[in-house]
């Protein structure tokens, strides 16, 4: 349970950040006050019920991988049904979560079932979007099933609460040789359409399963066309861009954008770099549920964002 | 009836060896592709038409094989495999679809 914090350009709201800064085992509690996102808290903690009435919290939970099996994390639905637990015993019911792909690890029914079986017992409205490992049923046609009802294309789709606007793309589909992860012109001109006549006060989030972001095109970590949707959401005064898929913390704020990817609730991935290939990563039992923890904030001068990078707890 | 009953076995008999000949044909001209650490390896082969090429993969990952307008594998799983017989010359660029960072090529000859 050790927490490393790394302050750039450290300032005035230091403890606020540390207030805020707390970290789900599991699941990510994210909290809009301003259109800035926060982490809130643990899973758990009393933090959560300090959030004001006003303000909107949501989940995000990522890569459950319902079904594998392997060295890595043999019991990778135990651990989603950990993270569900804990995440009916926050003291302040968050307004939904936001999944954030690769529910499944090999598209099969049973494992959607299961998947659906244990995060229905959060008893929050999930918003999915779909990770690579959810289309690869023979037909590519369970996840639509499930979650494809009212979204455009292969997934995507865009919902308003509490003023913010969410959106989910989809860029694990009609992947390129050699290339990344790909959103694809259909989706970019829906997008455009949107975000038309939108009044650039209103906070964005978007969400999606490969980072929007080149965190390591060398293993596929970034998305082809994701600067063409960035560039559509420069106007915009506070952009929260949420991934997964990498199955680790990695944060960066560039302008108004602040990128987040959150961890797996299934195995870990190394770091960029750091291993031959970005496999399922077999770490000592007693640390799998804890992943290890490195956290960093950056505080940019002059700029009311925050940018957090945390770690998640034991437990 | 007795002597069409012999005929037709004979036939299936002779197609059955016919077949068998083309099995152990085949056999001969056989080639594997191994995908590990995300990587296919040999990442670039080099066949003779009528090769059978199999690809396995060793990655705790499904990965795919997938040459566009030629051929495409179902996800495999670990250990899972996959083969294309390749009857006609040409270089054969493929990808995993699920990681197209993964590419690979056959030069079949």
């Amino acid at each position: 349970m050790s927490h490393n914090h790394n302050h750039v350009g450290d300032g005035v709201s230091r403890r606020k950040v540390l207030e805020c800064m707390t970290w789900a085992g599991t699941g990510v509690l994210w909290t809009l006050a301003g259109g800035v996102p926060r982490s809130l808290g643990i899973v758990g903690s009393a933090q959560a019920a300090e959030a004001s009435a006003s303000a909107l919290t949501f989940l995000q939970i990522s890569d459950s991988h319902v079904g594998f099996d392997k060295a890595a994390n043999p019991h990778a639905l135990a651990t989603l049904e950990e993270a569900i637990g804990k995440i009916k015993t926050l003291p302040a019911k968050p307004s939904f979560m936001i999944h954030t792909g690769d529910i499944t690890h090999l598209s099969k029914a049973s494992e959607f079932d299961d998947a659906e079986r244990i995060i229905s017992q959060s008893r929050l409205d999930v918003h999915y979007v779909p990770g690579e490992h959810d289309f690869i049923d023979e037909d590519i046609k369970l996840y639509r099933e499930r979650y494809g009802r009212g979204t455009k294309g292969a997934g995507w789709y865009s919902f308003d609460a509490n003023g913010v606007h969410f959106i989910g793309l989809v860029n694990v589909v009609d992947l390129k040789a050699g290339g990344l992860g790909n959103l694809g012109a259909e989706q970019l001109a829906w997008l455009a359409d949107d975000l038309t006549g939108r009044s650039n006060s209103q906070p964005i989030v978007v969400f999606a399963h490969i980072p929007l972001w080149s965190v390591y095109p060398t293993w596929g970590w970034g998305t082809d066309d994701g600067a063409r949707a960035l560039d559509l959401l420069k106007s915009f005064g506070s952009v929260t861009v949420l991934n997964g898929h990498i199955h680790q913390v990695m944060q960066k704020v560039e302008g108004n954008v602040t990128f987040h990817t959150a961890r797996s609730t299934a195995f870990l991935q190394p770091a960029p770099g750091t291993a031959p290939s970005p496999g399922p990563m077999k770490v000592a039992d007693d640390k799998l549920r804890s992943l290890l923890g490195t956290a960093s904030i950056i505080f940019k001068p002059g700029k009311e964002r925050l940018a957090i990078i945390d770690t998640p707890l034991q437990g | 009836m007795m002597s069409l009953n012999l005929r037709t076995s004979a036939v299936r008999l002779a197609a059955a060896a016919a077949l068998a000949m083309q099995m152990s044909a085949a056999h001969c001209e056989e080639a594997s592709v191994t995908i590990d650490n995300f990587t296919f390896e040999p990442a670039q082969l080099t066949v003779k038409v009528g090769t059978t090429v199999t690809w396995t993969n060793r990655d705790d990952i499904p990965h795919t094989v997938v040459s566009a307008g030629q051929f495409r594998s179902k996800a495999l799983d670990t250990d899972d495999k996959y083969s294309f017989t390749f009857t006609s010359a040409g270089d054969y660029k493929y990808f995993c679809s699920l990681h197209p960072h993964m590419v690979g090529l056959i030069k079949v000859e």
